[in-house]
């Protein structure tokens, strides 16, 4: 199975002349095009070509054992009407609302701008301790840290419940989306805080001065003073951390999705849907949805990133 | 009405500071109290999954060294990480070389497309497309289908970071090289490799945190408990009785860790760059 674009189209027949004004080492154009091609034939097979593939397979009720498994049939546009009308579809979609909305958009980006902010006046120790920590989180593997989050919230005997002295609540059972929110935010906090610091880093010293002066409050320093200078950089990472939370597999090592679906987030449902049960056709059509998801988030980046050049 | 006014300034910057001190301390609960289990169920003889003050012990680390799955998952991470790394960097450092220094027609649009692309096809979003094209080309259950569905997608930012070296380095070397009749493999080995090599080191320290952390595609892509990473196995790791095997997956998390965070201080005491946009992900 090889897709029909394997190798590079070779930019033959251009004049040499120029090409030798644009090409001072001599490689020459074709053989910069072979330097280029087992990158670009990695990329397209393995990237760009399952993307594609995804259009085809939706529209086929592909399964993973049985008949339709060695002789998928053409289905037309079933799976996505079929997914487009699945409860369960509708509630993932709910969650993965909540899930974005809550742990990426306000959890990550309020927490993270906060530490940032209070931090500008810690002592260096106290500044680079919290630093350290939050960074931890970020970058223990995600096996790990779904392992200490599931100890953490653990029914009988996990340490919060010990702290608070709530022995037997399950956390995990009971609020299953209260507690992957509340984990990714503890999980990626990191990426905000250091674009804040980096940023309040930008906001001249004498315009906080100023408002210190006039008898601003810190709300109204915030607004006035220190938004319009970083407002650039709320908007990119706002949606840099949805792509990424958007597309996190680590809920489904924490709740799997459960109970009864109650914490199944996007991530999760395409994967039992397509691996779990083998309805790949169904599971395709839900990666298009995906996907899709994902072109309009980082469309949005781009233009967000270019405006701010601009 | 001075003097009261001065109060209650003073008054507010005490509240401000207690507000401030409260809110750290609130940070520092919030992103310990999930670590204390990583530091101290690695050393506790009889291990439990709240936190404790651990009896210390090194018998965890024996369970580890005994258990067959262990150490052989932390060689296939290591296998895994080496073979993405070296495919990425050298696929990658061939391409931004010719790409910084040929000017290809649609190169700038080629580059950008593709960079687009890798953060809209994440595994998460294409693993049924994934899983499939790897069942066809019989690259399930390898390491090598793990390695090249990895090295896909990390390929485009990889590109852009080392083209961002090459560019920045002047050609003249190269032209003497070539004068001097070098062919170009040569003049990039020995000429180019040498002035980039920060760009490759970085590039290669990035794949492989990247590769190690990793859960999603070697879970869909190994069947073989043989041949599965740490970060599936973790999952594998329970007592008879058919609970998490505590003693186990603790020595093993704090095994699993200590690589990334080494790697982590490496990069920012030696390159004082910090991980940012695109670079952890």
């Amino acid at each position: 199975m090889v897709p029909a674009t394997s190798t590079p189209a070779e930019p033959a027949g251009a004049a040499p002349a120029r090409a030798e004004a644009a090409d001072v080492v001599g490689l020459g154009r074709r053989r910069a095009a072979a330097f280029v091609a087992p990158a670009l034939v990695l990329v397209l097979v393995f990237l760009v070509f399952p993307a594609l593939w995804t259009l085809y397979l939706g529209v086929t009720d592909y399964r993973l054992t049985g008949l339709a498994a060695t002789r998928p049939h053409f289905v037309g546009v079933r799976n996505y009407t079929d997914v487009l009308a699945d409860g369960r579809f509708h509630d993932s979609l709910w969650l993965t609302l909540q899930f974005v909305g809550g742990s990426a958009v306000l959890g990550q980006t309020v927490l993270g701008f906060a530490v940032a902010w209070v931090m500008r006046e810690r002592p260096a120790a106290v500044r680079r301790t919290v630093e350290a920590l939050v960074l931890l989180a970020w970058i223990l593997p995600g096996s790990v840290v779904a392992f200490l989050w599931l100890a953490l919230l653990d029914r009988d005997g996990g340490t919060l419940n010990t702290l608070l002295g709530t022995p037997g609540t399950a956390w995990l059972l009971d609020h299953p989306m209260a507690s992957i929110i509340v984990f990714n935010i503890w999980r990626g906090t990191a990426f905000s805080m250091m674009l804040y610091t980096a940023a309040l880093g930008n906001v001249p010293p004498s315009h906080l001065e100023t408002a210190k002066l006039a008898g601003a409050s810190t709300w109204q320093t915030l607004r006035d003073a220190v938004l319009p200078k970083i407002r650039g950089h709320v908007l990119t990472s706002l949606l840099l951390v949805s792509l990424w939370t958007f597309n996190d597999f680590t809920p489904y090592l924490i709740t799997a999705g459960g109970p009864e679906n109650r914490s199944e987030v996007l991530s999760v449902y395409v994967y039992r849907t397509a691996l779990g049960e083998g309805r790949l056709g169904f599971g395709a059509a839900i990666s298009l949805v995906m996907l899709l998801v994902n072109l309009a988030i980082a469309t949005a980046y781009l233009r967000a990133l270019r405006r701010r050049r601009a | 009405m001075r003097a009261a006014g001065m109060t209650a300034a003073a008054v507010r910057a005490a509240l401000r500071r207690i507000a401030a001190t409260t809110f750290v301390s609130l940070v520092l609960a919030f992103f310990a109290l999930p670590m204390l289990w990583l530091a101290s169920a690695p050393f506790d003889a009889d291990p439990r999954i709240n936190v404790s003050l651990p009896s210390f012990t090194l018998a965890n680390f024996r369970v580890l060294m005994d258990d067959p799955y262990a150490l052989r998952s932390l060689r296939n991470s290591a296998v895994l990480a080496a073979g993405t790394a070296a495919v990425v960097v050298v696929s990658a450092a061939l391409a931004a070389y010719a790409l910084s220094r040929v000017r290809l027609p649609g190169r700038d649009v080629l580059l950008y497309l593709l960079l687009l692309l890798s953060s809209i096809i994440t595994g998460t979003a294409a693993m049924v497309p994934i899983f499939l094209l790897a069942t066809q080309l019989h690259l399930v259950d390898s390491h090598l289908g793990v390695v090249l569905v990895l090295s896909g997608g990390l390929l485009p930012t990889a590109i852009f970071l080392l083209k961002d070296f090459t560019d920045a380095t002047p050609a003249s070397y190269e032209e003497a090289a070539r004068v001097f009749g070098a062919s170009p493999l040569q003049t990039l080995r020995h000429v180019v490799v040498p002035v980039i090599r920060p760009g490759l080191a970085m590039v290669g320290i990035w794949t492989v945190a990247q590769v190690w952390g990793d859960f999603l595609m070697p879970f869909l892509l190994l069947r073989d408990p043989d041949k599965a990473p740490a970060s599936v196995i973790m999952y594998t790791f329970y007592t008879e009785g058919g609970q998490p095997d505590l003693a186990l997956i603790g020595a093993f998390s704090l095994l699993y860790s200590v690589p990334v965070v080494a790697m982590y201080l490496l990069v920012s005491r030696r390159y004082g760059f910090r991980f940012h946009g695109g670079i952890k992900r």
